[in-house]
């Protein structure tokens, strides 16, 4: 990572958001390449990999639940912790900051539900309801 | 007119929200400077410091700041006073205030390490789609509805709006006063700027990754800092009437020679200016089809120009675009944004006042450093002083935020206990386990 680069630096492999835990804040990557895992029944699922400029953690923004995912660093990432408080009190005085967020939030749900409907179609029509 | 971030911004945003909602505008960004070449030719005379807020609200608007442009990620202050030091860390130990160059670096560079930060902005504004004139406007005119801006080699040119984004260091205030805009300009005072070169290993060494600020007993200084950047290290003064014999005063202070390493040479800067800044708002930052934005409208005190000049492009963009561009429009829906700005800078008066008679009392600031130094060697999440100083110093949060939290009875109890015990025991060592370290040093 080059020195100039702002937020936290995270090393090859490192946690920046655990799965279960809580938050208040949200992420936005500065350099470098992060993974999204979901861990279920013992098992890690890969959900995404995100790139400079992607948001994570954006739920803890709006929600009061725990971390939904796993985010590790894929090589040495930089990302920039944005504060929930001060998000908020930005969106009150001028609402289309959330644009952004709304877009990328936008573009999860259009994804997801290409997936669902990939899964359906790949199963046979008397297992589709 | 004027490519500085508040031109720029206001650029970037209006063709984003026209193209959100379907508009087909074209802007012209008139900026005679050119930001990849180093002062004074590129130069905006401001001490560089992109605050921890408008990191974090670039990013979340999709402008990241690029490490070619960031000549060093803060992510602490140090305090410096005649009765000691404290270092307060950013509560997250995370590199969230950015140390720029508006320009490509100071007279002589040698090498070209970084970009220029309003460059990056610029260019964000030309990929939007602006048409970047790198000429000065030599006649404006409004006429039939329409305002009329020409330069020296172009024929003149009609437009629907301008925005003003000239800044308060420009003769271009001249011309707006005698076109017909009804423009009165800002208040400002002087401050000096002073780069000083030292090398990369240098600042390491006795800088770091700490941005330092001065609150010391001298007469007409409010504020100082030293901003480490790459190979310089910038040297900001604010205060009332700054000449050369204040800024000799405070080169020469013990406090300041104590950061700087031994050989620094405080007569030798590698560049140096005096600029004038905005300490009172324009009177009317807006008219029929005019917007004044940054520091030629309003702007917040001593802190966070950019800040501000974001906060108001966005405010004058988003009115342009939904609302209209006539004076009724901008009073309606710009004209509160730059309100809450100059209503807050009342109560940053206030508390500049306040910090004024600090630097005159000794145990307060005693108490001050005792406290800051109690709540920095703790572990929990307790830190009323740290954090006031933090956002007075990084100008993140609104003075009124500050100001409020002052008044809370938990911080004014520990304040005049503090205060009370280094008036009893004027010499009495402030943090026992933490006095001599790297993180504390008391006088």
């Amino acid at each position: 990572m080059v020195k100039g680069t702002l937020g936290k630096i995270y090393h090859k492999g490192e946690v920046i958001i655990r799965q279960g835990e809580s938050g208040d804040c949200m992420y936005v990557i500065q350099g470098g390449q992060v993974e999204v895992v979901q861990e279920m029944d013992g098992e890690e699922i890969k959900l995404a990999e995100l790139n400079e400029g992607d948001f994570f953690g954006d739920m803890a923004i709006f929600e009061r639940e725990v971390r939904s995912a796993t985010v590790r660093s894929l090589g040495d990432s930089s990302v920039l912790t944005v504060d929930k408080k001060n998000f908020l009190r930005r969106i009150q005085e001028d609402p289309s900051l959330a644009f952004r967020l709304v877009q990328s939030m936008s573009g999860r749900i259009r994804k997801m539900s290409e997936t669902v409907t990939g899964l359906r179609i790949s199963q046979p029509p008397w297992n589709r309801e | 007119m004027g490519g500085g971030p508040a031109g720029s911004l206001f650029t970037y945003f209006l063709l984003d929200m026209a193209e959100r909602v379907g508009i087909d505008l074209n802007v012209d960004v008139y900026e005679p400077r050119d930001f990849s070449r180093p002062a004074p030719h590129g130069c905006n005379m401001c001490g560089g410091i992109i605050s921890e807020s408008l990191v974090q609200n670039l990013a979340t608007e999709g402008i990241n700041l690029p490490a070619n442009i960031v000549q060093r990620g803060i992510d602490s202050y140090c305090m410096h006073m005649d009765v000691g030091e404290v270092y307060i860390d950013n509560p997250l130990f995370e590199k969230r205030i950015a140390a720029v160059y508006r320009g490509s670096g100071p007279k002589g560079i040698k090498e070209m390490k970084w970009g220029s930060f309003d460059g990056h902005l610029q260019s964000l504004s030309d990929k939007k789609g602006a048409c970047i004139i790198d000429e000065k406007v030599t006649e404006l005119r409004r006429q039939d509805g329409r305002i009329f801006i020409k330069t020296k080699t172009r024929t003149e040119q009609s437009y629907a709006l301008l925005a003003v984004a000239t800044g308060v260091n420009t003769a271009a205030l001249k011309l707006l006063q005698k076109a017909d805009l009804d423009y009165k300009p800002p208040q400002t005072t002087k401050t000096a700027i002073r780069e000083y070169l030292l090398g990369t290993e240098t600042i390491e060494k006795y800088l770091g990754t700490s941005m330092h600020v001065f609150l010391l007993d001298i007469p007409r200084l409010t504020f100082a800092a030293i901003i480490p950047k790459g190979d310089y290290v910038t040297i900001c003064l604010l205060g009332d009437k700054i000449d050369s014999e204040l800024l000799e005063t405070f080169l020469n202070a013990p406090e300041v020679k104590g950061c700087m390493p031994p050989d620094w040479q405080w007569d030798k800067p590698a560049c140096q200016c005096s600029p004038r800044m905005n300490v009172a708002p324009a009177p009317l930052p807006y008219g029929d089809q005019v917007v004044f934005l940054g520091d030629c409208g309003v702007t917040r005190l001593y802190k966070d120009g950019i800040g501000a000049a974001y906060r108001a492009a966005k405010a004058a963009a988003s009115t342009a675009v939904f609302h209209g561009i006539s004076a009724e429009d901008f009073r309606s829906h710009y004209l509160p944004a730059c309100r809450k700005m100059t209503n807050d800078n009342r109560i940053g008066m206030v508390i500049f006042w306040f910090t004024k008679i600090i630097q005159r009392l000794r145990f307060v600031r005693r108490a001050i450093l005792a406290m800051a130094a109690k709540e920095q060697e703790s572990a929990d999440n307790d830190k009323a002083m740290s954090m006031v100083l933090w956002d007075m110093f990084t100008g993140s949060a609104p003075y009124r935020e500050i100001f409020l939290r002052t008044l809370h009875p938990v911080y004014l109890a520990r304040l005049f206990w503090h205060s009370f015990m280094a008036l009893i025991f004027p010499s009495r060592k402030i943090k026992p386990g933490l006095e001599g370290t790297e993180r504390v040093t008391t006088v």
